[in-house]
């Protein structure tokens, strides 16, 4: 599997944000707060890496705005998995 | 009830304001910070030098998280701290009696030794403060010199460019970060910032800030060449900040000293964050992390002690992912290359440079770059350079130490292709992808 597309099984990137959700990785967090001042509909992403939760607020386009813009790559698309994962 | 004092609002000081109240709705906390702004994000700022962010987003805490937090917040600079009478004089804002003291002092950039330091002109990129302080003197300024080998330096040639200055950067050696990053790593950074129009100045040190009127005019190098600057910006790392420790009697090395528990060598005094320097009992070495992440966890831990608990603190690999002249990259565990280290530079851990019996590998090429730090049995460090899918994989292979005897001659084969390698392994010993 060529590693660029290797984290998340989804083959179109909308496929990927269809079916996934942000997650961040707050050990790698300094909050600096580019993710939320990026995010076009105003979530605090922030506050989600600073409680290590996972970006559950169901107005989140899954834009990939804030995962892009980070610049300590601390969030990441993962698979939606409402049964297991919901609020982790 | 137990007075919780807590010296400095940053990371760990707001982090430890926070454990102690998740376990004491009815704790009595006082938080003591000189810096007039609070808790803020100090990473952060050279994302608002850059112009990425306004200056309100650096603040991580809303009004109702402080409510939450329920915390008296004395800003005033601590004096004297007096362990036998369990006293922090604040000069003219009085004394403060407690219990339990944290010092999460954190650290300072050291300023520049040379005639001419200071000027005024002469700036670092330590606080809230200092920042404000650079887009001033920017906007009246056409050129500026940066001094300074690690990430802080770079973030300044970065930010004064960005205010649409003409940058010279000074080199003291032959290359960027020769202690942590291996010549093709400081060769990529330096051809980004070459791309953006810095100027490089190799083997340079600066002698002599020159003076016009009371104002930085210059700087002459110590091969005796002057270049004309109103701003010489300083990134040549920092000091935990204990002085009050030391006055007080209290065990200091680099920093302040305190063992597992983060206690000092007074039973009801702890430090955490950038300050401490923390003995690890797995090798027996007191070490100091300037990183955000485990002042948090360190914060947390002195927290836990401060109210009865019995919590070590357990240090993680040492892990900084970030941005450096546009290149994203991963600094994970052991990756020192073996040359001349600094004291202690900001967002850096003493641990990176600590290297036992290893050999590193890498490949890729152009802005992409893994390079390996290969143990016996286990990987030691990584940095990944550009592309990051392998970072996350690298840290918990690293972290785990998993058992890489299953590939580890494929990793030192020279022409392999670490990264194929390593995500086939990766997925191996963690079932992933689901």
């Amino acid at each position: 599997m060529p590693i660029s597309t290797s984290i998340s099984s989804p083959t179109t990137r909308h496929e990927a944000l269809a079916s996934g959700h942000v997650v961040p990785e707050s050990a790698r967090c300094v909050q600096c707060g580019i993710c939320t001042f990026n995010c076009p509909i105003g979530i605090d992403v922030r506050r989600y890496a600073r409680l290590g939760e996972h970006i559950t607020n169901p107005r989140c386009l899954t834009c990939g705005e804030c995962v892009q813009r980070c610049p300590r790559c601390v969030l990441r698309f993962d698979r939606l998995n409402i049964f297991k994962e919901r609020g982790k | 009830m137990i007075r919780h004092v807590i010296l400095g609002a940053g990371v760990a000081g707001i982090t430890a304001a926070e454990a102690i109240r998740a376990s004491d709705q009815t704790a009595d906390i006082t938080i003591v910070s000189e810096d007039p702004h609070g808790f803020y994000s100090r990473p952060g700022l050279a994302y608002y030098l850059s112009g990425e962010l306004p200056e309100k987003q650096l603040y991580v805490y809303s009004k109702e998280d402080w409510q939450r937090l329920n915390v008296r917040f004395v800003q005033a600079r601590a004096t004297r701290l007096l362990p036998q009478e369990h006293r922090l004089e604040l000069g003219e804002a009085g004394a403060l009696i407690y219990d339990r003291l944290l010092l999460a002092t954190g650290s300072t950039a050291v300023r520049l030794n040379i005639p001419g330091a200071e000027l005024q002109g002469v700036v670092k990129l330590d606080t809230f403060d200092d920042t404000r302080h650079i887009f001033t003197l920017a906007r009246r300024a056409r050129s500026a010199v940066v001094v300074g080998g690690g990430i802080i330096a770079v973030e300044l040639v970065e930010g004064l460019r960005a205010q649409g200055l003409n940058v010279h950067y000074f080199l003291r050696g032959e290359r960027y970060w020769p202690n942590v990053l291996d010549e093709k790593e400081s060769r990529l950074v330096e051809k980004r910032l070459a791309e953006h129009g810095i100027n490089l100045h190799y083997h340079t040190d600066a002698a002599e800030i020159l003076e016009k009127r009371g104002k930085v005019a210059g700087v002459r190098t110590a091969k005796g060449e002057n270049i004309r600057c109103e701003i010489v910006a300083a990134g040549i790392g920092v000091r935990p900040r204990m002085e009050l420790a030391q006055a007080a009697g209290l065990a200091t090395e680099r920093g302040i000293l305190v063992d597992e528990y983060l206690q000092t060598s007074q039973a009801d005094i702890f430090a955490a964050g950038d300050a401490a320097q923390v003995f690890d009992p797995l090798t027996g070495i007191s070490s100091i992390d300037t990183l955000w992440y485990p002042a948090r966890q360190q914060g947390r831990a002195a927290a836990q002690n401060m109210t009865g608990g019995r919590q070590p603190f357990r240090r993680n690999v040492a892990v900084n992912v970030l941005r450096l002249a546009g290149v994203m990259i991963a600094i994970i565990g052991s990756v020192g290359t073996g040359e001349e280290p600094l004291d202690v530079a900001r967002g850096s851990s003493e641990t990176w440079r600590r290297l036992p019996n290893t050999i590193a590998v890498g490949s890729g090429g152009g802005v992409n770059q893994v390079r390996l730090t290969i143990g016996e049995q286990t990987l030691l460090g990584a940095v990944v350079m550009g592309e990051q899918t392998l970072a996350r994989p690298l840290q918990e292979l690293i972290s785990n130490q998993v058992d890489i005897t299953p590939v580890r001659d494929q990793l030192l084969q020279p022409s392999m292709p670490l990264g194929q390698v390593l995500m086939d392994f990766w997925y191996t010993t963690s079932g992933k992808p689901s």
